[in-house]
Formats: C-alpha cells, structure tokens, sequence
C-alpha cells in the first residue's frame, strides 16, 4: 500500500533518467553552438551591426513560448477529456516553462528595440499581445498555487488554461486593429539566407532546452506530487 | 423545447434570489456606485485640469471605472452563498448547472447596467460629455461591453470566491483576458462620442459581440468542470 503514497502516479510518461541527462547536454551543446555561429560566423547587418544578433535567441524565444503555450492547451484538454494527472502536471510545467520564455522574449525585444526604436517599449500589436499573454499565464500559475486540493486545481487550471490559449489570438488580432507599428516578423523566409542559419539553428536550439526543461520540471511536478499525497496521508492519519 | 423552458425558469430563478438578496440589503450596490464615483473623480484629478485632456481620456477613464468597481461585485454574488453554506445545496437540485451560471450572470448583468445607469450620466456632467445625441450607439456598446465582461466575471468568480487571497486572485485572472472587450468597447465609445466621422464604431461593434458569443459559448461548456465537486 505505501508504494501507492510514493508514487501516485504511474512512471509511463516520464523518459528514463538517463536519456533526460543526455538530452539535457545535447541541448547545451546546441546551444553553445548555435550562438557561436550566431555571434562569430554570421555577418552583422548594415545597420543594426551587432545588434541584430539578438533576433537570434528573440525570435526563436517567442516561437517555442507559443509551443509551450500550445503544449498547456492540449495537455488540458486532455486532462478534462480522460482526467489524467500527468496531463495536468505536464500542462503546469509548460506554462511554467512559456511564461518565462514570453519575459525573456520581452526583455530581449526591449533591449533591441532601445537602439534601434529609441524606446524600450511601444504599444505594438505584438509587444502588446506578448505582454497579455505574459500576464495571463502568470494568472494561471497564480491560480494554481493558490488552489490546495489537487484534483480541484487540476480541473481549473486545465479550464483557465484552455481560455487563456484561446483569448491569445483575439487579443492579437484587437490590438492589431488598434495600432501597427512591429516590423515583419522574422522567420528564415524574410532573411538573408546568411541569417536563416543561425535563426535556424537557434529555433532547434531553443526547442531542446525547451523539451529538456519540460522533462526535469514534470519530473518535479511528480515529485511533489507525491510529497502532497504523502502529508495529506500523514494528516489523515494513514500508512505512509 | 421544455426542457430549455425549465432550465431558463431555473436561471429565472437564481437570478430573482441573487437580486432580491442584494435589494434587501443594497449593501454591495451602494458601494460598488459610491467607488465608481470616487474612481471617476480620482481620473479627473489624475488627468486634469485641461477639460479637452479630460473629454479625449474620457471613453477610456469611463470603462476603466466600471471595469475596477465591477469586480467587486463578482466575488460577492457567490460569497454570501458560501459563508451560508448554500452554494452546494444549490448544486444539489436536479436539472443543468449551467442554469446556475446563467442565473448569476443575468443578476450580475442587472446589476452592472445599473451602475452603469448612474455612472455614465454622472460621467457626462464631469467630462462634459455629450451622450444623447450618440445616444443608441453608446447604449449598444455599453450593453455588449458589459455583457462579456459581467459573462467572464461571473465565470471566474466561480473559482475565485472558492480559494484564499480571492480578492487578488479574481482581477489578476479576469483583467488580462478582457483586454480585447476593453480596446473594442473604449474604441467604439471613443468613436462614438466624436460623432463616428470614420464610421468604426460598427466593426468593433462586431468585435464586441464575437468576443461576447466566443466567451459565452465557453463559460457555458465549461462551468460544469468548474463547479462539479
């Protein structure tokens, strides 16, 4: 019976350890290596100059957030569909995972965006919406700490999760009609072909820190999961 | 075609008890009004003394003020259920749930419009604005506004009138998504009270009433999930 308490979740989603910390130095190498060609190879722009190395880790910031945030609205829609738990620990460690990737997104455009715009913020579209989408997933997380019963957190997270996900693209599109000044995004098709490499590389980069993250905060989510269970158990007075 | 009847006397119902309680009482109302004044005034000391500052800030300064002194109702229309241990009683009576939601949505939508009845003039006369000749435009943007945002209010007020620190909680979910009803609803009231020279107030308008059916649609599909246990 204490096996249960342990471990109350099945271990079937989880990857092996090992191939966790594989992924996890393979994504580091990656990285490393992205940025070298990013800072070394890569030439500078006529006018932005060094500068426009930054697009290097901005963009693709902003590209796996949105997978992040994808990752939370299918991860509860399957939570609320078959009631899994892993569902609900796996959208909790994406969310947790996006919110950071949109601040670091913004705190990278705004540090473009001084030099080259003259100011460190603009009401754009697109600063605009990725600020929203910043502050409803911290909401989220902030729903989540605050809900005690795991079972109850799960099902309303998995719900304000799913109506965050969907307000992102009608916030997008109310702001854009509301004002228009972000350039083009970026993307290997609007760049040089000299750039597309390293935006190349630094997207796949970005995406394995991303999964590699995924993996060790799920890994926590579990574990304190199980510490829940545990001193719920205890409180009750039951085999621990 | 009886069942939808029975449901909507259900919601009838909830609606009635919820604005019946707060007649009887008039505490949230007199509140949440006198705020609404207070936050008005407070704008115009913020903005002012320059009254074509003030008139330009206006549409903005207007839906800010219902949206802040809103909120405080949301939490309310369940808290008194709760403290009284009501809510799950009232969970307990056969029939759809969502007839519960929709009930407190209406009383919530009864009550914000009636705010709104004594803020917006009370508006008019400290920006000087002038309201009657756009008269049925604004009255459909204030009933479109209002309607998402009291149906998103009353959704996540079901959760966060059920947890600690609720009066943190609500705003800080609630405020992020409604930023497309706040740029549509000030746009079109902003355009509106220009004279709609540009004629776009109709498409956010539009903007409105989809975000409104999207957001409605939504909390109905999901409330049981919120209110199941």
């Amino acid at each position: 019976m204490s096996a249960t308490v342990l471990r109350p979740i099945d271990s079937v989603l989880e990857p092996p350890a090992r191939w966790v910390g594989w992924l996890g130095w393979w994504a580091l190498l990656f990285f490393v290596g992205a940025q070298a060609v990013g800072v070394l190879i890569s030439p500078p722009d006529r006018d932005m100059g060094h500068l426009q190395k930054i697009m290097y880790v901005h963009v693709p910031a902003a590209w796996t957030s949105f997978i992040a945030f994808g990752v939370v609205l299918i991860a509860s829609i399957i939570y609320l569909w078959g009631r899994s738990e892993r569902a609900d620990l796996v959208a909790a460690s994406a969310a947790e995972i996006g919110t950071v990737l949109t601040g670091l997104t913004l705190a990278l455009g705004s540090i473009w965006g001084k030099p080259t715009w003259g100011v460190w913020w603009t009401w754009d579209p697109r600063l605009t919406s990725t600020a929203i989408t910043f502050v409803i997933f911290v909401g989220y997380l902030a729903l989540r700490s605050f809900v005690d019963d795991a079972e109850r957190r799960a099902r309303w997270s998995a719900v304000v999760g799913i109506f965050g996900a969907l307000n992102v693209p009608i916030v997008y599109m109310s702001v854009k009609w509301w004002r228009t000044i972000h350039q083009m995004q970026s993307s290997p098709s609007t760049v040089d072909p000299e750039y597309a490499l390293g935006l190349r590389l630094n997207a796949f980069a970005f995406l394995f820190v991303f999964l590699y993250l995924l993996a060790r905060r799920y890994r926590a989510a579990k574990l304190e999961r199980a510490v829940e269970v545990r001193q719920d158990a205890r409180a009750l007075g039951g085999e621990v | 075609m009886t069942t939808l009847r029975r449901e909507l006397a259900r919601a009838g119902a909830v609606a009635w008890k919820d604005l019946t309680t707060e007649r009887r009482t008039k505490a949230t109302f007199n509140s949440v009004v006198f705020l609404a004044a207070l936050t008005l005034l407070l704008f115009g000391f913020a903005l002012g003394p320059d009254a074509e500052a003030l008139r330009g800030a206006a549409a903005g300064v207007l839906w800010l003020t219902v949206l802040f002194s809103g909120v405080l109702a949301f939490n309310q229309s369940y808290q008194l259920e709760l403290e009284g241990g009501a809510f799950e009683t009232l969970l307990l009576y056969p029939g759809d749930r969502r007839a519960i939601f929709v009930g407190k949505l209406a009383a919530n939508l009864v009550f914000v419009l009636l705010v709104l009845l004594l803020i917006v003039p009370m508006a008019a006369i400290l920006f000087n604005l002038p309201l009657l000749r756009p008269f049925p435009g604004l009255a459909g943007v204030f009933a479109l506004g209002t309607f998402g945002f009291v149906t998103l209010g009353t959704f996540y007020a079901a959760m966060a009138s059920r947890v600690r620190a609720r009066e943190v909680l609500l705003p800080l979910l609630l405020f992020p998504m409604l930023v497309p009803l706040l740029v549509g609803a000030v746009a079109a009231t902003r355009a509106l009270l220009a004279g709609d020279v540009m004629g776009d107030a109709g498409s956010w308008m539009r903007l409105l009433g989809a975000y409104d059916l999207i957001f409605f649609v939504a909390s109905l599909l999901a409330f049981e999930y919120i209110v199941e246990d």
